[in-house]
Parts: structure tokens; C-alpha cells; sequence
């Protein structure tokens, strides 16, 4: 088990020491976040205006968040994918090292890279008017609980990732997976305002429940239900997509 | 202890949906030998290697590693090999002191002693100068040699290397054979795979051939060159000659028909004693009125006994497997 940890934590300094030396990596985790807080906030903020709240970036702050945390998550499988083309999962596949740290490492990597993107993306929001509303305790749950979003979603995109088993496929398949979601969800205007069968899907689409119980923390209210749902969900997704994703790390193979 | 082979495989199967990689493979390597695995493309040696190294099992056949079975005690079985696959796989935007010592680690080593091992090595494989440049702006030569040193990190007890000079000039070659050579004589016994037979012949105590899956023949160089048996006549005919008058005037000369290798230009005869024919070989230049342009006479080489067993050279096959089934 210690040596489990101990390698998460060698394959997780490697991931990040790649995050900051590779340009398009870390135009990811910087500039792509804070443009989305400062595009949706300018662009739409004129335009739509969500009941209860006076401020759009208060309303809208929560689902950028899951927005650039779902992107961010993509690149898990992107990143594993090309792992396995070029050969570093065979490397350590044939090393006595834990089998699941190769992803853990991943995961804990991208966890750490979405923990930035969160404070940049929340400083740059404070910066032009955004405010937590009900308080330091809910707005630190209100951060955790993003990042638990990311922690699941990447799993799910490190399994995408081992099964497409190229990093553009990857990058395109995490692409079509994030963008119909998040836009069908109550990410950036309330699902009231979608057809009715679309706000049936918007209902249930896990961005809606984990985006809604993100703005609960943020801007107050009763917590414990939409908190619980959203944390049904990505215990469901993470119960799923991890036992999956290491099963499939384990016969991985070389395109 | 000294008896157990450090490699011993046994009916060895490998199945890619229609296609047999591996048709029923035995391999065994004592301890502290170096092994050859020649083939062309599609013979079936990457597919050997992973599954010796864990990385696939086995469909069919089993085999030991120390001792250790490759699919029900893979964990142990990674803790006795060091693995240099196909391609250079090291992480390029790492640096090779970086890249070693997370090797290091991942193969249970202490900070500390990684550190050592990766900067002993770095030495070992004169990376110094390089050591602390991120790996993407090697060259393929030091990419590979860093590939094969963290392959070494471990000090594994077999070493496993496909393809190993690949991408390497003449002398990253020697460099990296002196070194084998240097670890198989401290005990480490190394199962290499190579397309090509002459690094077989030089470098290796014992050779298996493999063609389609299956093993063609097996044994010391010296054995299988002295079963092809005799010497080699070459002659090679006048530039613009046409080869093939030639191989006919040479019909009934030795042991086996004379063969044409359009590759070099030259018609190869086996002969049983080279030095007794040179004058019926004249005799029947002068009689055909043909006329050569050099002749050579040697020993068999180990691409003789592969044309031998295969009615072709190793070079030329095609590169799928489809065939074999």
C-alpha cells in the first residue's frame, strides 16, 4: 500500500513537471480557463439574466468552473493515450510498480492542475465583480466539490483515453463528449428557458446536478439536497469508470 | 539454483484475431547466456518479448522467467527484468537524469539510490553531457541509448531488448554491444531480437530463428552454419551481366542448386569443399564462354542457413503475418 502511494506520487511529479515544460499544456491550464470566465461573463452576461441573482458571473462562475474542469479532465485521456503510442505504458508496465499508480498518478496530476485553474479562474472572476454569497465554510465545499468533479471526470476520460488509444481521438472524443453536455445543462442559463424535452434531458444530465449544487455553495440556500444528488452522481461515476479504466491499464497494449 | 534457466518458455501461442503471431514457441536461455532472436518482420520476436516481459499473455504455452511464471507471478517476474522495447520510450520532455531516476523509484529503489544509479548510469552510457537537457532534444541514438540504460536501472537479472540497435550509428553499435557484452559477462543473461543475422553471429552465444511463428532452427552459430554445411562459392558476374547463365553453368556443382541474390548481384553456390572445385569452375566458365567479373569463396554465415531453411533471405519478406495460420 505505502509503495502504491509512493508511486502515485513519482508518476504524479513526472505529470507535472510535463505540465509546466509542455506550451500547449499550459496554455490549458491558464489562458483557456481564464478566457472562458471573462468571454461568457462579457458576452452573455448582457444578455441573459437568471432569476434571483444581480449579478451574471455569480450565476455563472459555477458552471465555467465545471466547463474548464471538464476540458481540463479530457487531457487525463489524451494524455494516456499518448502514453500508450508512445511506449511509456509498456515502460512501466513491465516495472514492479503498483498498477494502478500510472493513473492515479495521472489523475492526481490533473487534480492539482484543476486546483490552480480553480483559484486562477476565481481571482480573475473576483476581479471583475464575482462574490461567494453564503460563506467561507460553503464556498471552500463549493470548491472541493469541483474538484471532485474533476477527479471523476477524469477517471472517465483516462478510460476513453486507454480505449481509443490515440491521444488526437482522444482529444476529439473528449470534445464531443463535454461540449453537448455542458451546454444541455443548466450551465449558463437556466434549463426553464430550454424546449421541454430538452430540459427533460437537462434534468438529469450529471453537469445540471453537480453545476446546481456548485451554485447552491456559492450563492446560498438549502445545500444538503443538490449537494447529495451531485455527490451520488460522481460516486456512481467514479465507482464505474476506475475499476473500469485499471482493467483496461492492465491488458493495455500498443496500438 | 544454477540449473533453473533464466528463460524458459514452453508451446508459446499468440493469436491477433486471424492472425498467429506465435504458432508454438519453445525458448531457453541458461542462465548468464545471450540469446538471439532473428527474424524478419512479422516473425513473431516483439510478440516473444512482451509476452516474456508480462506485457501479453500467452494464448497458449507457458513460460518462466527465474523461475517465476509471466502471467500468474507477472509482479515477481518484473522484479528480475529489465525491459528495452521496440521504440525509445522515454519521456521526452524529462530529462535523462529525470527519466532514470523515476525508473529508479518505480522500480523500488530509495531517493537517494536512485539518484546514485541514474547518475552511474548516465556515466556508464556517456550521457553525462546530456543528462540535464530534456530527452526531446536528443538525437535517435542517445534517445535509444537512454531507453537502453533505463532498461538497467534495476539491475535486472534478465534483460530483455527488441530490436535494441535500431536507430543507433555504427558506433552507438559498438558501444552498446561492448556493453552487453560486459553485463552478460558479470551474469546477466540478455535475450536480444534482430532482423539481422550478422549482430546474431557476434554477439550472441546461442541464435534461434524464427520465421511466421514458428522456430526455424536453434543453436550456437557454429552449429547451424556447420549444419548448412560446406563452404560458399560467389561469383560475381560482369556489370551488366545477366546472373542467371551464370547459376546455370554452375548446376550439379555442389550439394545444393546454385541460388541468385538479386540484392548483392552475386550467384551463390554451396560447395562441399571450396578449394577442390576452383578448377571445374573454370572448366566450366571456359565452356560456357562466360566470364566473371570476381569470385569469392568463405564460410557459411548464418544468412546461408536462414536462405537455407527459408528458400529466402531475411530482408526481403514481407512485413505481415497473414500468411501463417
Amino acid at each position: 500500500m505505502t509503495s502504491t502511494v509512493a508511486d502515485t506520487v513519482t508518476v504524479t511529479g513526472r505529470n507535472l513537471r510535463r505540465l509546466v515544460r509542455v506550451p500547449t499544456l499550459l496554455a490549458f491550464a491558464t489562458a483557456q480557463p481564464v478566457l472562458f470566465v471573462l468571454l461568457f461573463t462579457y458576452a452573455w452576461g448582457g444578455a441573459v439574466h437568471p432569476p434571483g441573482v444581480d449579478r451574471y458571473i455569480d450565476y455563472a462562475l459555477p458552471g465555467i468552473w465545471v466547463l474548464a474542469i471538464a476540458f481540463g479532465a479530457s487531457q487525463t485521456g489524451v494524455a494516456l493515450a499518448d502514453d500508450l503510442a508512445t511506449g511509456m505504458i509498456d515502460r512501466f508496465r513491465a516495472l514492479p510498480a503498483a498498477r494502478a499508480a500510472v493513473l492515479a498518478g495521472r489523475v492526481a496530476a490533473d487534480a492539482v492542475r484543476n486546483a490552480f485553474v480553480l483559484a486562477l479562474m476565481t481571482a480573475v472572476a473576483s476581479a471583475i465583480g464575482f462574490r461567494f454569497h453564503a460563506g467561507a465554510v460553503a464556498a471552500l465545499a463549493a470548491l472541493g466539490l469541483a474538484l471532485t468533479v474533476g477527479v471523476a471526470f477524469s477517471w472517465v476520460f483516462a478510460l476513453l483515453g486507454l480505449l481509443v488509444r490515440d491521444a488526437e481521438a482522444a482529444g476529439i472524443g473528449g470534445l464531443l463528449a463535454v461540449v453537448p453536455l455542458v451546454f444541455t445543462s443548466s450551465t449558463f442559463v437556466p434549463i426553464a428557458t430550454f424546449p421541454g424535452w430538452l430540459e427533460a434531458f437537462a434534468r438529469v444530465n450529471p453537469i445540471t446536478v453537480t453545476v446546481d449544487a456548485l451554485r447552491v455553495l456559492c450563492l446560498g440556500g438549502p445545500a444538503a439536497v443538490p449537494v447529495g444528488q451531485a455527490l451520488a452522481w460522481l460516486g456512481g461515476l467514479l465507482a464505474v469508470a476506475v475499476p473500469a479504466a485499471v482493467g483496461r491499464y492492465r491488458r493495455a497494449t500498443t496500438a | 539454483m544454477t540449473t533453473q534457466p533464466a528463460v524458459d518458455a514452453q508451446g508459446l501461442v499468440k493469436r491477433f484475431g486471424a492472425v498467429t503471431a506465435l504458432a508454438g514457441v519453445d525458448l531457453r536461455v541458461p542462465a548468464g547466456e545471450v540469446l538471439a532472436l532473428v527474424g524478419p518482420n512479422g516473425a513473431g520476436k516483439t510478440t516473444a518479448v512482451r509476452i516474456l516481459a508480462t506485457l501479453l499473455p500467452p494464448d497458449g504455452g507457458h513460460a518462466r522467467i527465474t523461475g517465476l511464471d509471466v502471467v500468474r507471478q507477472a509482479p515477481a517476474v518484473r522484479r528480475v527484468i529489465g525491459l528495452s522495447g521496440q521504440y525509445a520510450a522515454v519521456d521526452a520532455y524529462l530529462t535523462g537524469r529525470e527519466n532514470l531516476t523515476m525508473i529508479g523509484r518505480l522500480s523500488g529503489l530509495r531517493r537517494s539510490a536512485a539518484r546514485r544509479r541514474a547518475g552511474d548510469l548516465l556515466e556508464l552510457f556517456g550521457l553525462g553531457a546530456a543528462a540535464d537537457r530534456q530527452s526531446r532534444t536528443y538525437s535517435g541514438g542517445t534517445r535509444r541509448r537512454l531507453d537502453v540504460a533505463a532498461s538497467l536501472v534495476a539491475r535486472p537479472a534478465v534483460l530483455f531488448l527488441d530490436e535494441p540497435t535500431t536507430g543507433l550509428d555504427p558506433r552507438g553499435r559498438l558501444d552498446l554491444w561492448r556493453l552487453i557484452g560486459e553485463l552478460a559477462a558479470q551474469g546477466t543473461t540478455v535475450l536480444f531480437s534482430t532482423q539481422y543475422l550478422t549482430e546474431a553471429d557476434r554477439y550472441a552465444d546461442r541464435v534461434v530463428l524464427l520465421d511466421r511463428g514458428l522456430v526455424l532452427a536453434a543453436g550456437t552459430p557454429a552449429q547451424l552454419k556447420a549444419a548448412v554445411g560446406g563452404d560458399r562459392l560467389e561469383l560475381r558476374p560482369r556489370p551488366g551481366d545477366d546472373a542467371r547463365p551464370l547459376a546455370a553453368a554452375m548446376a550439379g556443382l555442389g550439394p545444393a542448386p546454385p541460388s541468385v541474390d538479386p540484392g548483392a548481384g552475386l550467384v551463390v553456390v554451396p560447395v562441399a569443399d571450396g578449394p577442390d572445385v576452383l578448377p571445374e569452375v573454370a572448366a566450366r566458365l571456359a565452356a560456357a564462354g562466360l566470364r566473371i567479373a570476381g569470385l569469392t569463396l568463405r564460410r557459411p554465415s548464418l544468412d546461408d542457413v536462414f536462405l537455407d531453411l527459408t528458400g529466402a533471405p531475411v530482408a526481403p519478406y514481407p512485413a505481415d503475418a497473414g500468411s501463417a495460420s
